[in-house]
């Protein structure tokens, strides 16, 4: 089941290259096949077993083997990858809609990748075998590679060129753990090693974890990206185009937190707890620096994009807390931040359509020309700084919650990363006021056309899902209860036994 | 007096893939002769044809459906028809059948078109074969001749012209000059263990490592000069010196072929010499073979340098040159790995997976390369890929598709060859070079994300010139580069069958 889900970009895009013809139909067929695809992976959603902490929809049969090891083709889905899947599906129909009319050169290979894209990223999250993992890991960088070198901004082949090898470097110390790892229990599959963890029949030294442990880290900070590895991000997304910033935003840097979760959490506990405190001074750092040089910028995307690096703190400072309430606001947080980021990079692409410049000083008073798309642009503003009622809240309030709870981190973290929450209404409200407050007093923006069909078609999807996740929020966290109890149990137990 | 063995005796049934190719190479040599001067697409063919009959019995005999011969040792252990073989012969034939397509359009534009050019690529592909069956010293060094005089004339077969005159003497003296080495490492070898056959040299060295210390040093010097003969083939640094003048002075032809089939030969003579032959040659009581620390020092080199220098080149056959060293360095570190014992059949396997990979991949490149290239040898600039995704958007794909190759990316066959090599590395708990692996890894990305981005994110005029048996090598090598990595399963089937015939 879990297959047919991650299959479906991939076969949509084998099929739009066969059948498709003109530019026109590249765009529909990509979208079809996006929109099949969250349909199906709602299915996902009503099949799941709340109740059970395993994986579930499995597919699994074996790939490659010789002697002494085995590679499974393992995919499969939990409490915790279902959200990150349904976000990768609900985020791709959107990017994919507003690139209609920003892409105009060649059509097809944009939308070829952007399916492509939209398959390494489900493969990510449903590979349940370190070699299918890692595949799926790097492949996402190939589509990202082009889509930002091709389709971007003026500084689009440093931005590139940038980010692939940011991100390979620290892929590549992740790829010899994995070879370690599994030459030492035989197999690939994570199910399996977790087994052998548990039972003994694989044990390493407290200083082999430790290395284990920094490098899947390592990929993952980078990916995040934690403070001070964070310096591909704002030229990655500052450069890319829209919908590759949204996806960027929206799922890619997901990646990165998920890889903790899912990885270091289960694989290497006594090393989780040992590093617990280091990653969240530098989640606290990466919270309040990202916040603070959001203030200063002058560009709307890099502020948004700084944002990114304040708000994915908060969801690393969860993960480590090592406790159910701030790793189920870490998940949740990992949806909403793609949620309202997707949505503020699709807001300042509304404007940069029109105008083809993102600086804040060329608009003020925008309210005035587009009242429709300021007051979407309000709501999203609005989820992504923490308001009450609305998503970002829940998040960031619950994982605040299990950080001032947790015993492998000082309380002193908590006020902190409040702080945070603070400066982000600073900056994110600084914005609004001056793009769209004030007095219409540029002759250029008094003629700017509101929102047409198609945005708002891209916008409303965000607007619900804002509201939906702010008011009903136990629903998210129903799925998340029987996986996230059963990995703190675990954790705690191994810690006490010493592994 | 002895015996004259008989016919029955020589078990010429497991060596049919390669002796009939030999047979073949003379039959053609001859039959050249009456070929008239325009007409040698009819060798061309003649050749082509040999070659796949030779590769499809290699693939039937890899595969296992067809068994022929009665064990593993032909020619009285001369000749070793196990499954590496196999595997050799087919990287080996495979690199040839492309050589072939590559070539032939080619030689018209130079105005080059000779029959001695297919017939020469034959008798290489032989000495390839014939080393990676060696079973003993002897075997291995008349099949590197075999092997290397060929390419010393490919590389020159551009005369007058200055560069491949150039190409070819620089080739032939240090070539000949490493071959000295070589031989005088078999002689200090067959001293030390008093014979050349492999079986025998590895039955002789576990005596020899827990006996005196002269005959260790014998062997180790041996050993060492052995090291310098295949590393100058395989251009491994510090033998590399060679490589990127010859790449740039010889046909472009003549380097998509060799770059491979002199590394298939060179890695296979390596993997039957250190990882069968003298594997279990250790010093001191120590668990790891005595040359380990050598080769992977070796291999740390080669991979660092091959890739920092390739930063630097604007000249693709140049760049690719460099390339190649760095490649080299990483089935190195496989070869290193087979010094640790248990350890010595899973980096046979890498260093066969990995082969390959890089016959299709690289072969690919040259081939795209020589689509580029002008008459007068221009063209073939970093810059002349300029806005290639537009001109020649399936060329620039598969272009891109062997880029990511060689990166090591996923989905491409370049990533399960490194995949296996590194496995062997953490197997044999070789984890330093594993990380200046992976490392240098990065810095390879960026030379050939380079070529991506001038394909596809720059603008530019770039004519190519794309007859159709060179943009079927290009896709066979392409499709290959891709199903490989796409289906891993087919490389590892074929490796998991490779248990060296001795040793281990």
């Amino acid at each position: 089941m879990a297959t047919v889900v991650f299959m479906l970009p991939l076969v949509g895009m084998v099929l739009m290259l066969i059948l498709a013809r003109s530019d026109q139909q590249y765009r529909w067929w990509t979208l079809t096949t996006s929109i099949v695809t969250f349909a199906v992976s709602l299915l996902l959603v009503r099949g799941f077993d709340k109740t059970s902490a395993g994986l579930q929809m499995v597919d699994q049969f074996d790939w490659i083997s010789g002697e002494g090891f085995s590679i499974q083709y393992y995919v499969g889905i939990d409490g915790i990858s279902i959200w990150l899947v349904m976000l990768t599906t609900f985020i791709m129909p959107l990017a994919i809609l507003s690139s209609f009319k920003a892409i105009q050169k060649r059509v097809k290979l944009y939308y070829m990748f952007m399916l492509l894209m939209e398959w390494a990223m489900l493969g990510v999250f449903v590979a349940q075998d370190l070699f299918l993992f890692y595949v799926f890991w790097e492949v996402t960088l190939v589509p990202m590679y082009f889509l930002i070198g091709i389709w971007g901004a003026e500084q689009r082949i440093y931005a590139a060129v940038k980010f692939f090898l940011y991100t390979m470097a620290g892929s590549l110390l992740m790829l010899l753990a994995i070879l370690w790892l599994g030459n030492e229990a035989g197999t690939f599959a994570v199910p399996e090693i977790l087994e052998q963890l548990k039972t003994g029949d694989l044990v390493f030294s407290t200083a082999t974890g430790r290395w284990l442990f920094l490098a899947f880290g390592i990929a993952f900070a980078i990916k995040v990206p934690m403070w001070p590895l964070h310096s591909w991000l704002p030229d990655a997304h500052v450069q890319a185009p829209t919908a590759g910033s949204v996806i960027l935003a929206g799922v890619l840097l997901k990646m990165g937190t998920y890889g903790f979760v899912r990885f270091n959490l289960p694989l290497f506990p006594a090393a989780s707890e040992t590093f617990a405190p280091y990653i969240a001074a530098l989640a606290v750092i990466g919270i309040i620096y990202g916040a603070w040089v959001s203030y200063g910028q002058k560009d709307m995307k890099k502020l948004v994009a700084y944002s990114s690096i304040s708000h994915l703190g908060f969801v690393m400072l969860g993960i480590f807390a090592l406790n159910s309430s701030g790793i189920e606001g870490a998940v949740l947080q990992m949806v909403n931040h793609g949620i309202s980021t997707g949505g503020l990079f699709l807001v300042v692409g509304v404007l940069y359509e029109r105008r083809h410049t993102k600086l804040m000083a060329a608009f003020g008073g925008i309210w005035q020309a587009m009242p429709l798309y300021s007051g979407v642009a309000l709501v999203i503003v609005l989820s992504s700084m923490g308001l009450p009622g609305l998503n970002g809240f829940v998040g960031e309030f619950t994982i605040l919650l299990g950080a001032a709870g947790s015993d492998a981190i000082s309380w002193w973290f908590t006020p902190l990363a409040a702080l945070g929450v603070i400066l982000a209404a600073v900056y994110m409200l600084y914005m609004f006021n001056t793009v769209f407050m004030g007095e219409l007093d540029k002759e250029e923006n008094k003629r700017l056309p509101d929102l047409d069909w198609r945005e708002l078609y891209a916008l409303v999807p965000i607007l619900i899902m804002v509201l939906v996740i702010g008011l009903q929020a136990g629903y998210f966290f129903e799925f998340m209860d029987a996986k996230v109890g059963d990995l703190v149990r675990d954790i705690s137990l191994a810690v006490a036994a010493g592994r | 007096m002895f015996e004259v063995p008989g016919l029955g005796d020589l078990n010429v049934a497991a060596t049919l893939p390669v002796t009939l190719l030999a047979f073949g190479a003379c039959l053609f040599l001859l039959v050249d002769l009456f070929i008239p001067k325009d007409r040698k697409y009819i060798t061309a063919w003649l050749t082509a044809a040999g070659i796949g009959v030779s590769l499809v019995l290699s693939l039937l005999m890899l595969t296992g459906v067809i068994t022929w011969g009665d064990g593993e040792e032909a020619f009285f252990g001369l000749f070793i028809a196990d499954q590496f073989s196999q595997a050799v012969n087919v990287a080996a034939l495979l690199t040839a059948l492309l050589g072939v397509m590559v070539a032939y359009n080619y030689l018209d534009k130079i105005d080059r078109q000779r029959g001695e050019y297919y017939y020469l690529l034959l008798f290489t592909t032989l000495g390839v074969m014939f080393m990676g069956a060696s079973g003993d010293l002897v075997t291995l060094f008349v099949s590197l001749e075999l092997l290397s005089i060929p390419l010393y004339i490919l590389s020159g077969f551009r005369w007058p012209h200055e560069e491949s005159e150039e190409s070819a003497m620089k080739y032939f003296i240090l070539g000949a000059f490493a071959s000295g080495f070589l031989v005088y490492g078999i002689a200090l070898i067959y001293g030390a263990t008093g014979t050349t056959s492999l079986t025998g040299i590895w039955e002789a060295t576990a005596d020899i490592s827990s006996g005196e210390t002269s005959t260790k040093f014998l062997l180790l010097i041996g050993a060492g000069m052995t090291l310098v003969g295949l590393g100058f083939k395989v251009a491994a640094v510090p033998f590399h010196m060679w490589t990127p003048d010859v790449y740039q002075g010889a046909p472009t032809s003549v380097v998509a072929y060799m770059s491979v089939a002199a590394k298939v030969g060179g890695f296979a003579a390596l993997v039957r010499v250190f990882g069968a032959g003298i594997s279990n040659f250790a010093l001191d009581g120590d668990t790891t073979a005595a040359w380990q620390d050598t080769i992977w020092l070796i291999a740390a080199f080669t991979m660092i340098l091959g890739n920092f220098v390739a930063i630097a080149q604007s000249e693709l056959k140049r760049l690719f040159g460099y390339s190649s060293i760095a490649h080299a360095g990483y089935m190195l570190i496989a070869i290193a790995a087979a010094g640790s014992a248990g350890v010595t059949d899973e980096a046979a396997r890498a260093v066969a997976i990995y082969l390959m990979a890089y016959a299709f991949t690289n072969v690919g490149v040259f081939a795209v390369i020589i689509a580029l290239e002008k008459k007068d040898m221009s063209g073939t600039s970093i810059d002349n890929v300029k806005g290639l995704a537009t001109s020649q958007p399936l060329l620039a794909a598969a272009m891109t598709l062997f880029m990511f190759s060689l990166t090591g990316i996923p989905l491409t066959a370049g990533f399960v060859g490194k995949w296996f090599v590194f496995k062997s590395a953490m197997s044999a708990d070789l984890i330093p070079v594993a990380v200046i692996g992976v490392l240098t890894s990065l810095v390879s990305a960026f030379y050939y994300l380079r070529i991506v981005w001038y394909m596809y994110f720059e603008e530019g005029e770039t004519e190519t010139d794309l007859p159709r048996p060179l943009a079927w090598a290009i896709t066979i090598s392409a499709v290959g580069t891709l199903v490989l990595g796409v289906v891993p399963y087919l490389l590892s089937e074929m490796a998991n069958e490779i248990t060296l015939a001795f040793g281990g």
